[in-house]
């Protein structure tokens, strides 16, 4: 049985040599095709937010979006997202880390990189991520292109090289050709530059806004149970204060909050954004991650310590800085407080988070990739992955 | 007594008893003073009058439904099938329970019999009393008590009025505005709140007025907003009287343009008893105003007096306890205003930072006004008059009152979330359908050309079926109901789907 993932591989290959990949000339779902560029459509653009801001209640607009991609960049990326060939081995593609089945996460505490090593943080959902300001836990990026430079090149995580990288592309059979689709012309079309920006154009694709949630939100008072209404009521209560850093309609106000949340058992303090803003302050301090399919990424917090999500909730009732480690002086947030949540509160609000679970434009991971190897690498089972199921339809 | 004065003594008292069921029944007549006659007053018009009050919401005849609250039933019953346009009438009585508005258009309005208030009673478990998220609210004449959280919030509600309500005793803020935009809180009595009792947050356009608020850890605090006014309000026993500031970390950045002007800051000497991390907390009892990192802070106006830390004190954040850092805010108050005030006795208990800050200049006495850390091109007129520190090289400001500047609400209000109808499908079908209909492939649901070919121009055909779908395709699962998308918007996204070519 073990050779059988080389004799895929054979297979896919032979089949790649008989066959060139079309890049798609449609958009994804709920992207408009405006002048050969996609562009989100979505209801919660009938809304304004103050200062444009893209942070409010029920009826708010969205943050400024990143599109404007083209189908086919949309589509190279997606290839490319899936592909093992990115890494140093074959033996990572992006989605080993953000695998769609668990909200773009991958069920683990902390994510495994180049040969077993464990990294530093849990990988972030990519859902709604093209909203996003800063990425990374600790901040560090400002786009998707900065970002995605990080995991790639990093020695612990995909371990390539930008020689390597472009090497093997342009070694394949089908990339040439697919990035001269995706970006007609140009003289030199498969770049690193091109590579990222494919990458953030099939990432941009993520949309997850209409949950139950969003249906309540947007008039349809109907689409919540009575629990979740109560929790939702808990949920933004100016005593357990959610809402106030994990703000609608993203479920994220995008800045960097300091909470304390404890390290896993022998690990060291993360001492987080103080490093990128240089800055004692922000010792700690971790970007605010969005709640939409929270129900699929547990293990949760930038180092995985709650397995569950009702741990993780109720770790703001336990008292403010409790898991903050002696000797360490941190400036826990300010709505960090001691809010007495009831358990049935804690309850309440954890089935209200189930309500915000939309899979509904999930992409389809394609059935082979152009480097011939499994667009399904590294996707280990984990326990997350055994219990996740879809909570909504 | 003869038969017939009995019949008679019965027939006064069944109409009696009838009489005040009647009326019992009948929505008390409540004569809305914002928009009846206004007084023209005995003197010739001098062509300054000012004309109209201060309103913030729509301000049309409301014709829409009175739903009447009585003790003993939930208000919430009434909100949830309460219309855009609705009143509902809370009367005198004890309510205990969270009332949440996710609609727009609703007043929420307690009746006043004899002194008698509807109580909202939060009984120390519940967490807020008030909560909407609608556009145009009113909550007025409420008493609300004993809440653990808010007893007003609006988070991201436009047009409020939040008004006659008395306040005690709730928690965390009285009355709390988030993210909105053209609002008043105007005749509030407040007190005993542990950070503020009416507090501003990440709005716009705002005007507070007329509220006594006191024994709170703030009185009142515009935070994080712009264009906002603070006048007439009597304002004492807080910890810190009045504040203007920027909390960073928070998505809205910025806070400028604030008058605060003709208030009585009296006394505000009371134990700070604000929650740990708050920034609040911070705030050194006796402080009659605190401005830290805003800009464009006019004070004008006030009687500012016995706060025994200072009557102003004007902040950067680097010198403020308890702040956090956001390389994305300003952290000095910039071009901020001191015009007239009246400033007696504050000063005569203040803080060490503030002797030692005074020592560098040489002063003595009481400060009035305390200024630390950055601040340009900041004012002060008649500076003569108070004691002060760290504002000798201040300018003269190049005016001297606000008088032309009435409100600084919109001209109209903030228009309704109305969809233009030419959208709705179109918005709906990409937003919604495409997550398992394209036009020519097989996705979760089948294409687009087989449903056109099924349909034809049978819209509303399309639209019942959306609402109440039933399997047809073995092949495929059945689709889910699409019943929380109203009536208009199913037609709408069924004509925009038989329409599309592609």
């Amino acid at each position: 049985m073990k050779y059988w993932p080389y004799l895929f591989m054979l297979f896919s290959l032979t089949l790649q040599a008989q066959d060139s990949v079309v890049l798609s000339e449609q958009c994804p779902p709920s992207f408009e095709l405006r002048s050969g560029q996609c562009y989100l459509v979505n209801r919660y653009q009938f809304y304004d937010s103050l200062q444009d801001r893209g942070v409010g209640g029920t009826q708010t607009g969205l943050p400024a979006f990143r599109d404007g991609f083209s189908p086919q960049q949309i589509d190279l990326g997606r290839y490319l997202f899936f592909d093992p060939l990115l890494s140093k081995d074959g033996s990572l593609s992006c989605a080993s880390c953000h695998q769609p089945a668990l909200g773009f996460a991958d069920g683990r505490a902390r994510s495994i990189g180049m040969d077993g090593q464990v990294v530093k943080r849990a990988a972030p959902s990519l859902w709604n991520v093209g909203f996003l300001k800063k990425l990374f836990w600790d901040a560090r990026a400002s786009t998707l292109e900065e970002q995605a430079l990080g995991p790639l090149f990093a020695a612990d995580e995909m371990a390539n090289t930008p020689q390597k990288l472009l090497a093997d592309l342009t070694g394949n059979a089908a990339y040439p050709d697919l990035f001269a689709q995706a970006y007609p012309g140009s003289d030199a079309p498969l770049t690193l530059p091109n590579v990222v920006h494919a990458l953030a154009a099939f990432q941009t694709s993520l949309i997850s806004l209409n949950s139950r949630y969003d249906r309540y939100a947007l008039g349809h008072h109907g689409a919540l149970n009575e629990q979740e209404i109560a929790g939702m009521n808990v949920y933004r209560s100016f005593v357990a204060r959610c809402a106030e850093c994990h703000t609608p309609p993203l479920f994220t106000n995008q800045q960097i909050a300091v909470i304390g949340t404890p390290e896993p058992e022998g690990m060291p303090l993360d001492i987080g954004a103080e490093a990128t803003f240089k800055a004692a302050k922000l010792k700690g301090g971790f970007k605010v991650p969005t709640l939409r399919n929270i129900v699929k990424t547990a293990p949760y917090m930038h180092s995985g310590r709650f397995d569950s999500l009702r741990d993780a909730v109720e770790f703001y009732t336990k008292g403010r800085g409790h898991a903050v480690p002696a000797g360490v002086d941190m400036q826990i947030h300010w709505h960090i407080w001691e809010p007495k949540l009831t358990e049935q509160e804690i309850d309440d609000i954890v089935t209200f988070l189930g309500a915000l679970t939309d899979e509904s434009l999930m992409p389809v991971i394609p059935a082979k990739v152009p480097s011939g190897l499994s667009p399904l690498t590294g996707f280990q089972p984990t326990l997350n992955q055994q219990q996740a199921e879809y909570t909504d339809e | 007594m003869s038969k017939g004065n009995i019949f008679a003594v019965v027939l006064i008292v069944a109409a009696f008893f009838v009489g005040r069921h009647w009326f019992a029944d009948t929505p008390t007549v409540m004569t809305d003073s914002r928009s009846g006659a206004g007084y023209s007053g005995g003197a010739e018009s001098t062509g300054s009058a000012r004309s109209g009050l201060v309103r913030a919401i729509h301000t049309a005849p409301r014709t829409g439904t009175v739903h009447e609250v009585r003790e003993g039933e939930l208000i919430m019953d009434k909100v949830k099938v309460a219309e855009p346009g609705d009143t509902i009438l809370v009367y005198p009585g004890s309510y205990s329970e969270t009332v949440y508005i996710d609609k727009d258009n609703i007043r929420l309005s307690g009746v006043i019999e004899k002194g008698q208030r509807a109580v909202l009673d939060g009984k120390g478990h519940l967490n807020d009393a008030v909560l909407y998220s609608g556009n145009d609210i009113v909550v007025e004449n409420l008493l609300i008590t004993k809440y653990k959280g808010n007893a007003i919030m609006g988070q991201a509600g436009n047009n409020f009025e939040i008004r006659n309500n008395i306040i005690v005793d709730t928690g965390v803020y009285g009355i709390f505005p988030q993210l909105g935009k053209n609002g008043i809180v105007t005749h509030n009595v407040i007190s005993g709140i542990e950070d503020a009792a009416i507090y501003v947050g990440m709005s716009d356009n705002i005007h507070v007025a007329h509220n006594q608020v006191f024994e709170s850890v703030a009185g009142i605090e515009i935070e994080n907003s712009r264009h906002a006014i603070v006048e007439n309000n009597y304002v004492t026993n807080n910890t810190g009287g009045i504040l203007a500031f920027i909390t960073p970390g928070l998505p809205v950045k910025t806070t400028y343009d604030v008058i605060i002007r003709n208030n009585f800051i009296v006394g505000n000497n009371h134990p700070n008893f604000g929650a740990p991390g708050s920034t609040v907390a911070g705030i050194p009892p006796g402080t009659g105003i605190l401005i830290m990192a805003a800009d464009e802070v006019v004070v004008e106006g006030n009687i500012i007096s016995d706060n025994k830390t200072a009557g102003i004190i004007i902040t950067d954040h680097n010198n403020a306890p308890n702040t956090t850092i956001d390389p994305e805010s300003d952290p000095a108050p910039d071009k901020v205003a001191i015009l007239d005030n009246l400033m007696h006795n504050n000063g005569y208990d203040t803080i060490d930072e503030a002797k030692a800050l005074m020592l560098t200049e040489f002063k003595t006495g009481n400060p009035d006004i305390v200024r630390v850390g950055v601040s340009r091109d900041s004012c002060i007129i008649n500076r003569h008059q108070y004691v002060t520190v760290g504002v000798d090289n201040w300018a003269e400001c190049g005016f001297t009152h606000t008088g032309d500047i009435m409100t600084y609400l919109l001209d109209k209000p903030v228009e309704p979330r109305e969809i233009d109808p030419s959208e709705v499908g179109k918005v709906a079908y990409l937003g919604i359908c495409a997550g398992c209909h394209t036009y020519t492939g097989r996705m979760i649901g089948p294409p687009v050309q087989v449903i056109q070919a099924l349909y034809m121009d049978n819209a509303q055909g399309l639209a019942d079926y959306i609402a109440n779908p039933v399997k047809k395709r073995d092949d495929y699962p059945e689709m889910p109901p699409q019943d929380y998308l109203d009536a208009t918007t199913r037609l709408a996204v069924a004509e925009y789907m038989l329409s599309v070519s592609k």
